[in-house]
């Protein structure tokens, strides 16, 4: 089957380039990206990052940032390898909440 | 090339076939160029396959990437740009066949 990223050779529009800024929030899902990959953690490839992210549901795929779309990808490789637990991720999302409410 | 890759099965200028197949799988061979035919245009080298890198697989032995060039005209049934206009796209070895 065709994946929603595989989207050579489909009708589309014109490319218009934007020029933007990342928020601090985008710059540090890179520099995650960075730290679990370097030689010395080797906790995620850049090819499990791909996987993932093409792994989206289409119309997630669609809805989605590019760094969005990173995050995402990032935390199910993390799941995958056993690396963090649905668990904890879930325990820790919850607690920063917590912390932003107040 | 080291001894872990796969041995060299295309040189530059032979017609080769790009297999039409999806497999469930993280797949790197775009749609649009599965089962057309073209003209292997240089060997890139060889590398871990990343179908396999994606599951945190060693992706060993290594598989011979080459750039592959299609006829634009092939391609696209109502290319309007000129005859000569080809494209060429990088592809593993284990996604192609003699053309």
């Amino acid at each position: 089957m065709r994946g929603v990223h595989d989207m050579g050779g489909l009708p589309a529009g014109p490319v218009e380039p934007v020029e933007h800024d990342y928020a601090f929030w985008e710059k540090r899902v890179d520099a995650l990206m960075t730290l679990l990959s370097e030689p010395k953690r080797q906790l995620l490839r850049v090819d499990e990052l791909r996987r993932n992210i093409e792994a989206l549901p289409p119309d997630a795929y669609d809805r989605m940032s590019y760094y969005e779309r990173w995050i995402s990808a990032i935390a199910h490789t993390l799941l995958q390898r056993g690396v963090i637990t649905t668990d904890e991720l879930g325990r820790r999302i919850a607690e920063i909440e917590e912390r932003q409410a107040e | 090339m080291s001894a872990a890759s796969l041995s060299v099965q295309f040189k530059p200028g032979a017609r080769v076939r790009v297999r039409r197949t999806a497999p469930p799988g993280h797949i790197r061979t775009p749609w649009y160029i599965r089962g057309q035919i073209g003209e292997i245009e240089r060997l890139c080298g060889a590398f871990a396959n990343p179908e396999e890198l994606a599951y945190n697989r060693s992706g060993l032995p290594a598989q011979p990437l080459y750039r592959v060039r299609f006829c634009q005209q092939e391609l696209w049934p109502d290319y309007a740009g000129a005859p000569r206009d080809t494209l060429v796209v990088e592809i593993y070895q284990h996604w192609l066949e003699p053309g």
